[in-house]
C-alpha cells in the first residue's frame, strides 16, 4: 500500500474508534446530569446511587474519548499536512475555539465533579456535571463546523492555492452544519439513552436493585424515544440538503446510476461498480422523490450523469465514491434508526401497561440495541465521509492531494500498527471495566455522608 | 504590534502554560515510583494531580489548535516533520492518562503494576521528547522550498538535542518534586523535599551545559553577544533561587521559581528566533516565519477576539479548581481496600 492509502486507513481507524466513545459521552453526560438533578430536587438517595453508578461508567468512557481525541487533533498535521496548509485558514478556527471554549470546561469541571462530592455544595456540584454535559455537546458543534465546511465549503476564496476566509458568519451558518449538528448530537443521545436502558435492563433481569433501575430505564426511555424520532427527521433534512449540495453522494447512497424522474427508492440491490449497474433491485416507486424533495414527481440525478458533469468541470478522472459501501451503510443506518424508534416506543407502551419490568424478551432486546447504536453511528459517518470521496474538501481538494509530502510509508506503518494494537488493548480494558462495574450494581450511599466518585 | 506577532505571543503563552502545568504532572508521574514507600504513598502521589491533569493537557490541545488556525504552515511542517517523535508523545500521553484513570479501578497486583509503568513512561517520555523537539527547532531543520521537512529521522537524535531533552526532563522532574512537597504531608513530604534538594545539583549541571552549548549550536544567541540579555538572566536567576528557597524551607516560593525558570526558558526560545518560527538549515530563504506561515488577517482577527475573551475566563475557573482542592492529600484521604 502506498502512503496515501495507509494514511486513509489510519484516519478511518482512529476516527471511527474515537467516535465509539464520543456519542456515548454526548448522551451519557446529559443523562447523568439529569439523574443528579432528580437527586437534587427530590433528595431521594436512590437517584444519588444511580448517578454514581452511571457516573462511574461515564468517566471510564470519557477517558477513552480524551485519549483518542488528542490523536485526532495531531493527525491533521502529521498525516495530512498539505490538507492542513490548504484549509488551515478556515478549518483551524473551529478547532481552536473548540479547545478554548469546550475542552477546558469539560476537563476542569469533570475533575471538580469527580473529586468535588466532598468539597462542593450540592448546587455547585450539580452545576459541574451540567457544565460537562453542555461543553461536550458544544465541542461537537465546533468540530462539526469544521467537518461541515469540508463537506460544503462556504465563505472562502482561493489565494495561492489555499482557501482563505472571507465570511465567518457563512461558516457559522453553513446549511450543512445546521442539519448535521442536530443529527449527530441526537444520534449521541440515542447512544447514551440505549446504554442506560440496556444496563438497567441487565440489572432488572439479574434482579439487582430492580426498582432502582426501573427508574433509570424509564427516564432513559423517554429520552431515547424523543431522540430517535428527531434523529430520523433530521436525517431526512440531511438527505434533502445532500441532494442539492452533494448530488453525487446522494446518487451513491441510492445506487442510482441513471437520472430518474420521478425517482424510486431502492430497498435492495447488488451494486456492480465496474459495470455501473445495480442488480436484483427492489424499488419503491416515487419514494426517492419524496425523500429528496418532498414531492412525488421530482427528478433525482444519477451517477453517470454526475460523473460526466464533474469531468467537464474538473477534468478527466473518476469522481464516483465506492458506491456499494455507501449504499449499504446508508441502509444499515436508516434501518437501525427505524428499529430504535420501534424499540423505544414499544418500551414506553410496556411501561404504560406496567409490564416493563417483567418483559424479559424486551429487556434482552434493549441489551442488544445498546451495541447496535455504535453500528448506526459508524455507518452514518461512512456514508458522510466515504460518500464524499475522492474529495477531501468537496470539489476543492482531492484526498490524494491532501496527504503529507514528507512522511514515509514506513512511518505510517509504524504508527498505524501502534495505534491499532494500543487501541485494541484499551478497548478490551475499557469493556472489561464497564462490564465489571456494570455488573456490581449501584453503590450503597448514606444520607449526609459524601464520598468522591473515585480516588486514584 | 502586528497580528502575526500578537499570535506568536499567544501561542507561546499556550505552550508556556502547558509546560508550566503539565510540567509538574510529568514530574509527579516520574517521581511516583521513587518517592513512594507503599501503595498508599503511590495513591497519594497520584491524587495530588487527580483533578488537574486533564485540564493541564488541554493547554497542549489548545496550542495545537491555535497553531493550526493562526500558522497552518508551521503546524503542517512541524507535525509532519516530527512524525515519529510526535507519535511517541501521543502514545505516551494515551497510556499515561489511561494509567491514571484505570489504576485504582482494579485491585489486582499486575493491573496496578502495569498502570505504574504506563504512568512512569508516559510521563518521562514526553518530558524528554519535548526538550528534544524544541532543541531541534532552534537548531534548524532541513526544510525545503515547499516548506516541507526533507531530512531523516536520525537527524533529530543528535547529541545536543538529547541534552535538550535531558534538560526538560530534569526541569520538569524538579518542578514536580516541589509541587509534590506542597501537596503532601509527613514522611512523604520530607522525602520529597530531600529528593528535590539533591536533584537540584545534577539539574544545574545539565541546564548549564545546555545553555553553554546553546551558544554555539543555535541561532538564539547570535544577536545577543556575550552578555546574554535580560530574559536568559532571569531564567538563570530563577533557577538559582530555587535552591535558595528550598534551603530556607520556602517551598511555595521554590515552586514559583521553578515555574519562572520554565516560563522564561520557553520565552527565550520563542523570542530568540523571532520572527522565525522554524529555521531552515538549507537556506535562510526557506525559514518559516510568522509572516509566511500565517493565516489571513481576517482569521487572525477573529481568533484574537476569541482568545482575548476566553483566556481570562479559563484562567479564572482553572484557578478556582486549584483553590477548591488546595488541601494537602493525607493518608486518611485514601480509602482502605
Ligand atoms: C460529534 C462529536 C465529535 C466529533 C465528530 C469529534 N469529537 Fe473529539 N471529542 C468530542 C466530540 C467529538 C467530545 C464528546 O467532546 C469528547 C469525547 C470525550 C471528551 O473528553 O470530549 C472529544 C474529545 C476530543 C479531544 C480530547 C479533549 C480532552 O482532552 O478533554 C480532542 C483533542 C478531540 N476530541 C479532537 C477531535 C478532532 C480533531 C476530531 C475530528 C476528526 C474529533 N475530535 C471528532
Ligand atoms: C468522529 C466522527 C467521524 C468519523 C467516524 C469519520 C469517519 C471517516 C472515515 C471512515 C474516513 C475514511 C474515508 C475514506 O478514506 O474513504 C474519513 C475521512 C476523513 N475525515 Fe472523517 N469522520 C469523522 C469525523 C470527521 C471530522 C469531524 C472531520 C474534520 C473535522 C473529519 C475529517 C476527515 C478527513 C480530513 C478525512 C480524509 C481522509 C480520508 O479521506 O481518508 N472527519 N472519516
Ligand atoms: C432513521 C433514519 C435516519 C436517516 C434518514 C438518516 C439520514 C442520514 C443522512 C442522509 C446522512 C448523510 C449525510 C451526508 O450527506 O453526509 C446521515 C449521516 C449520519 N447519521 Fe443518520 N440517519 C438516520 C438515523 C441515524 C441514527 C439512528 C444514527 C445514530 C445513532 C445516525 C447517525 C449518523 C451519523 C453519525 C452520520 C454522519 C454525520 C453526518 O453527516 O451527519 N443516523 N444520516
Amino acid at each position: 500500500m502506498e502512503a496515501l492509502e495507509l494514511a486513509r486507513w489510519q484516519f478511518g481507524i482512529t476516527t471511527v474508534y474515537h467516535f465509539i466513545f464520543v456519542p456515548l459521552t454526548l448522551g451519557l453526560s446529559v443523562l447523568v446530569a439529569i439523574l443528579q438533578s432528580f437527586y437534587y430536587k427530590t433528595g431521594d438517595i436512590g437517584y444519588k446511587r444511580l448517578t454514581k453508578y452511571f457516573g462511574k461508567l461515564f468517566v471510564i468512557i470519557f477517558t477513552l474519548g480524551i485519549v483518542t481525541g488528542i490523536v485526532q487533533e495531531f493527525q491533521f498535521g502529521m498525516n495530512w499536512s498539505e490538507y492542513s496548509r490548504f484549509v488551515g485558514d478556515i478549518f483551524g478556527i473551529p478547532l481552536a475555539i473548540e479547545a478554548l471554549m469546550a475542552f477546558f470546561i469539560e476537563s476542569t469541571f469533570l475533575g471538580l465533579w469527580i473529586f468535588g462530592w466532598t468539597r462542593l455544595s450540592k448546587a455547585v456540584h450539580l452545576a459541574c456535571i451540567w457544565l460537562v454535559a453542555v461543553a461536550s455537546n458544544l465541542s461537537a458543534i465546533w468540530i462539526l463546523m469544521a467537518n461541515s465546511w469540508m463537506q460544503v465549503p462556504v465563505g472562502y476564496h482561493l489565494v495561492d492555492g489555499r482557501a482563505e476566509l472571507t465570511d465567518f458568519i457563512a461558516i457559522l451558518m453553513n446549511e450543512r452544519l445546521l442539519v448535521q449538528m442536530p443529527h449527530v448530537i441526537l444520534g449521541g443521545f440515542i447512544t447514551g439513552g440505549m446504554f442506560v436502558i440496556g444496563l438497567s435492563a441487565w440489572m432488572i433481569i439479574r434482579n439487582k436493585q430492580p426498582e432502582l433501575f426501573l427508574r433509570s430505564a424509564k427516564i432513559a426511555l423517554v429520552f431515547t424515544a424523543v431522540a430517535s424520532l428527531l434523529t430520523a427527521t433530521t436525517g431526512h433534512d440531511q438527505a434533502q440538503e445532500t441532494v442539492h449540495t452533494q448530488p453525487m453522494k446522494m446518487a451513491a447512497m441510492e445506487g442510482l446510476w441513471e437520472t430518474e424522474e420521478p425517482a424510486s427508492f431502492s430497498m435492495f440491490a447488488i451494486i456492480n461498480q465496474e459495470e455501473g449497474v445495480s442488480q436484483r433491485e427492489i424499488r419503491l416507486p416515487y419514494m426517492l422523490s419524496v425523500l429528496a424533495h418532498n414531492n412525488l414527481t421530482s427528478e433525482v440525478r444519477g451517477l453517470n450523469e454526475l460523473q460526466a458533469e464533474m469531468e467537464e468541470i474538473h477534468g478527466p478522472g473518476d469522481y464516483m465514491p465506492p458506491v456499494a459501501i455507501v449504499y449499504w451503510s446508508f441502509r444499515i443506518m436508516v434501518g437501525l434508526g427505524v428499529l430504535f424508534i420501534i424499540v423505544s416506543f414499544y418500551g414506553l407502551w410496556l411501561w404504560w401497561r406496567e409490564k416493563l419490568q417483567n418483559h424479559t424478551i424486551f429487556l434482552k432486546t434493549t441489551m442488544v440495541m445498546m451495541f447496535l447504536t455504535f453500528v448506526a453511528n459508524t455507518a452514518g459517518w461512512i456514508v458522510a465521509e466515504m460518500g464524499r470521496q475522492p474529495w477531501v474538501v468537496y470539489e476543492l481538494l482531492l484526498t490524494a492531494d491532501g496527504v503529507s509530502a514528507s512522511v514515509f510509508e514506513s512511518s505510517i506503518w509504524i504508527s498505524m500498527t501502534a495505534f491499532t494494537l494500543l487501541y485494541g488493548i484499551l478497548a478490551v480494558a475499557a469493556f472489561y471495566l464497564v462490564w465489571y462495574y456494570g455488573k456490581q450494581g449501584a453503590p450503597e450511599e448514606q444520607e449526609g455522608k459524601e464520598t468522591n466518585l473515585h480516588t486514584y | 504590534m502586528d497580528l502575526q506577532t500578537f499570535w506568536l505571543i499567544l501561542i507561546a503563552v499556550l505552550f508556556i502554560g502547558y509546560f508550566f502545568l503539565e510540567g509538574f504532572d510529568f514530574g509527579v508521574g516520574i517521581l511516583m515510583p521513587f518517592v513512594s514507600k507503599d501503595e498508599v504513598d503511590r495513591r497519594i502521589t497520584l491524587n495530588t494531580i487527580g483533578p488537574f491533569w486533564d485540564a493541564n493537557e488541554v493547554w497542549l490541545i489548545t496550542a495545537g489548535g491555535a497553531m493550526f488556525a493562526a500558522f497552518p504552515h508551521w503546524y503542517a511542517t512541524l507535525f509532519s516533520g516530527f512524525y515519529l517523535p510526535l507519535l511517541l508523545i501521543l502514545l505516551a500521553l494515551i497510556v499515561r492518562a489511561v494509567g491514571f484513570e484505570f489504576r485504582s479501578k482494579m485491585k489486582e497486583q499486575w493491573w496496578r503494576k502495569t498502570a505504574d509503568y504506563f504512568i512512569f513512561w508516559g510521563s518521562a517520555l514526553p518530558a524528554f521528547l519535548w526538550g528534544v523537539a524544541l532543541t531541534n527547532i532552534v537548531m534548524g531543520l532541513p526544510i525545503g522550498d515547499d516548506m516541507n521537512f526533507i531530512g531523516s529521522l536520525g537527524l533529530l537524535l543528535n547529541p545536543f538535542a538529547i541534552l535538550g531533552g535531558l534538560a526538560s526532563l530534569v526541569m520538569f522532574t524538579l518542578h514536580g518534586a516541589i509541587f509534590l512537597s506542597l501537596r503532601t504531608t509527613d514522611e512523604l513530604k520530607d522525602r520529597v523535599e530531600r529528593i528535590a534538594k539533591i536533584m537540584w545539583v545534577p539539574a544545574g549541571v545539565v541546564l548549564l551545559s545546555f545553555a553553554l552549548l546553546g551558544y554555539r549550536h543555535t541561532i538564539l544567541f547570535e544577536e545577543l553577544g556575550l552578555i546574554p540579555g535580560t530574559l536568559p538572566m532571569i531564567t538563570i536567576g530563577a533557577f538559582v533561587a530555587v535552591i535558595v528557597f528550598m534551603q530556607i524551607n520556602r517551598f511555595g516560593w521554590a515552586f514559583a521559581a521553578t515555574g519562572t525558570t520554565i516560563i522564561f526558558g520557553t520565552t527565550v526560545v520563542f523570542q530568540g528566533m523571532f520572527p522565525v518560527v522554524m529555521p531552515s538549515t538549507i537556506s535562510t530563504d526557506f525559514h518559516l516565519t510568522v509572516y509566511n506561515a500565517s493565516s489571513s488577517d481576517l482569521t487572525l482577527t477573529i481568533m484574537s477576539f476569541v482568545a482575548i475573551l476566553f483566556l481570562p475566563i479559563i484562567l479564572s475557573y482553572q484557578g478556582w479548581s486549584y483553590w477548591v482542592f488546595r488541601e494537602r492529600v493525607t493518608r486518611d484521604a485514601i480509602p482502605r481496600s
